[in-house]
């Protein structure tokens, strides 16, 4: 069963506990207050309510208004905030960048972590230094690892991006964050570097939950290694690979903390996202209620992506049924 | 060494890896790319030891005239790192807390209990894994104005407790704990409430750990909610108080370096220290195995 089928899989669950709880909790003879379920269920919906549900709805309805950022003496202005919006060319350049940026970072992310898995696991010595070595950066704040990139890996000159291309004979001197044709390039870098050790991690216990056996059957067949790869490993990887897709998407499209620590989202905003927008029309703009309508842009946006992949998974496997 | 490391991880066969010239190469590969990912945090170590004045010489100097801690002490002198520490430790061990304790109950309810309109806001809460929070930072603020929760430790938290992918999780584990050690204790004459604290949280550990060690990375590390709620510096949480302060110390690399280096240590230590069970935790949340 996939974490992230929300909708079909968590309904049988429920569905099944109906009738044994049911009739085990009325037939009892004293019930106390702990007995409903209520009880145990109300302290997160209060919680829930009040810090999910309310804001979702809330927000919905300040994306009609011209209210600013107390939340006092909101106009409704009707759907001239999404009108605006869809004719601001800056929600459509930082929608782009948002995408080029999950672009350009989830394939590396995918493929580096599985690159990254297939060598741990191979070789089986040392573990303790390869999760140290490419899962510590992940449990770094993004504070941290900013500022280290912008102190010290990325200025010009001095910088150990330079360097590092200094002692090899290239040439330094590259813009790494204030040249356009490099600042988003360096921004997916230093997201690879930071976060690639979750992915790895992911695919390398995927790894070691494939049976023995299978291998063992292919290696007296004389299956070289390569085979092994291409025709066991990877194919059995395969719900971990569309499961880390679709989180990595997901992940890589709420992007913010490394722009706005990096670059800012310059040069000339063309490394601002969307998130960053929305913060820019809202808390320095004060026009909370134009970027609760970018926001909920954004957000119909992110429901697309979610909402795919339960449909590509079930094709996924109508096809895996037809073979 | 090897034997231990083979019968616990059980790899591709279980026999005990052997230096052929393909492992050897493999293993240089895998060596070189630790050392790349290493090197940036060795970088940040070695600048912030260094005496104020060399740390951006070049040529590549790895260790400059001499070995400082000068750097460190003027960071720690300034005061602010503790108190962001503390801040940030304060809130993320009670969102931790309440998220661990308040998905758990919410979970047994819907799984193990039956009360009207269950189905309806289990489906509520499942749909809220789709809404991601940073969508929601315009309403979000707004009602933290009007509740008066901009700047208090509360207005971080609350909103990092209502984590509905969390009691998803535990939905799934709960509704695998065998219903008969439940019944035992009802023929007992137990109720509901002791039931789920002396029997079902403690075999639930593995998971229950597994949540909370998610709970406090995320919230540990989080910048953007804490960052947007909190105005006093006395008030900021350490990745959001360490860019607020770069300003300040204008290009002192090294101090700018030892503040990362203790900003990032404690996480990095529990990680070192924890690192089986913080890996099988990852693996437990069902996202890998499947």
């Amino acid at each position: 069963m996939t974490t992230l089928s929300p909708t079909s899989a968590p309904a049988s669950h429920a569905g099944r506990a109906t009738p044994a709880s049911g009739t085990r909790t009325t037939g009892r003879a004293r019930r106390s207050w702990t007995e409903h379920g209520l009880v145990f269920v109300a302290p997160f919906l209060v919680v829930y309510a009040l810090f999910l549900i309310w804001p979702l709805v809330s927000g919905l309805g300040m994306s009609f208004t011209d209210v600013d950022i107390t939340g006092v003496g909101g106009e409704f202005v009707g759907l001239d905030n999404y009108a605006e919006a869809f004719g601001d060319p800056a929600v459509w350049a930082s929608l782009w960048n948002t995408v080029w940026f999950t672009v350009l970072s989830t394939v590396p992310l995918v493929v580096v972590g599985l690159v990254l898995a297939l060598l741990a696991n191979e070789l089986r010595v040392v573990q303790w230094l390869w999760r140290i070595g490419w899962f510590a950066p992940f449990l770094l704040p993004s504070g941290v690892v900013c500022m280290l990139f912008l102190y010290m890996i990325y200025p010009s000159g001095f910088g150990l991006a330079d360097q590092l291309l200094a002692s090899v004979g290239l040439e330094p001197g590259i813009g790494w964050l204030t040249d356009e044709r490099y600042a988003m390039l360096s921004i997916v870098l230093t997201t690879v570097w930071w976060t690639v050790g979750f992915n790895f991690l992911l695919y390398l216990s995927a790894l070691q939950a494939i049976p023995p056996h299978l291998y063992e059957a292919a290696e007296l067949d004389g299956a070289s290694a390569w085979r092994r790869l291409w025709h066991i490993t990877l194919p059995l990887l395969n719900r971990t690979t569309g499961l880390l897709l679709v989180l990595q998407v997901l992940a890589s499209l709420k992007i913010f903390d490394q722009v706005y620590l990096l670059t800012g989202g310059g040069p000339d905003d063309s490394t601002r996202p969307i998130l960053q927008y929305v913060y820019q029309q809202g808390f320095t703009g004060y026009r909370i209620g134009y970027a609760s309508a970018v926001s909920y842009i954004f957000f119909a946006l992110i429901l697309l992506v979610s909402l795919a992949q339960p449909v590509l998974a079930r094709r996924r496997r109508a096809e895996e049924a037809a073979k | 060494m090897s034997t231990a490391t083979t019968t616990h991880t059980g790899g591709a066969s279980g026999r005990r890896p052997r230096l052929t010239p393909g492992r050897t190469a493999l293993l240089v590969v895998a060596l070189f790319l630790v050392a790349a990912w290493l090197l940036p945090l060795v970088w940040a170590v070695a600048t912030s030891l260094k005496p104020e004045g060399e740390t951006t010489k070049t040529p590549l100097e790895w260790i400059g005239s001499k070995i400082t801690f000068e750097a460190y002490a003027k960071v720690w002198e300034s005061g602010d790192l503790l108190q962001w520490t503390v801040n940030s430790l304060f809130v993320s061990v009670v969102t931790t807390l309440l998220t661990v304790v308040l998905c758990a109950m919410a979970a047994y309810g819907f799984i193990r209990t039956d009360f009207r309109g269950r189905r309806l806001l289990y489906g509520l809460v499942l749909a809220g894994i789709m809404v991601p929070p940073q969508v929601l930072i315009a309403p979000l603020f707004t009602e933290m104005v009007q509740l008066g929760l901009v700047d208090t430790y509360w207005g971080v938290i609350l909103p990092q407790v209502a984590a509905p992918a969390m009691v998803f999780i535990l939905v799934k584990f709960f509704d695998g704990v065998p219903r008969e050690l439940e019944e035992a204790a009802f023929v007992d004459g137990a109720g509901r409430w002791r039931v789920f604290w002396t029997i079902v949280m403690p075999l639930s550990r593995p998971v229950l750990a597994a949540v909370a060690i998610f709970t406090f990375i995320s919230t540990w590390n989080n910048f953007l909610w804490p960052f947007l709620v909190t105005t006093d510096p006395n008030g900021m949480t350490l990745p959001v108080g360490l860019v607020n302060v770069q300003s300040s110390f204008g290009v002192r690399y090294a101090q700018i370096m030892a503040s990362l280096v203790i900003a990032g240590l404690p996480l990095l230590v529990v990680f070192m220290l924890f690192q089986r069970q913080i890996v099988r935790g990852i693996a437990h949340t069902g996202l890998a195995g499947q």
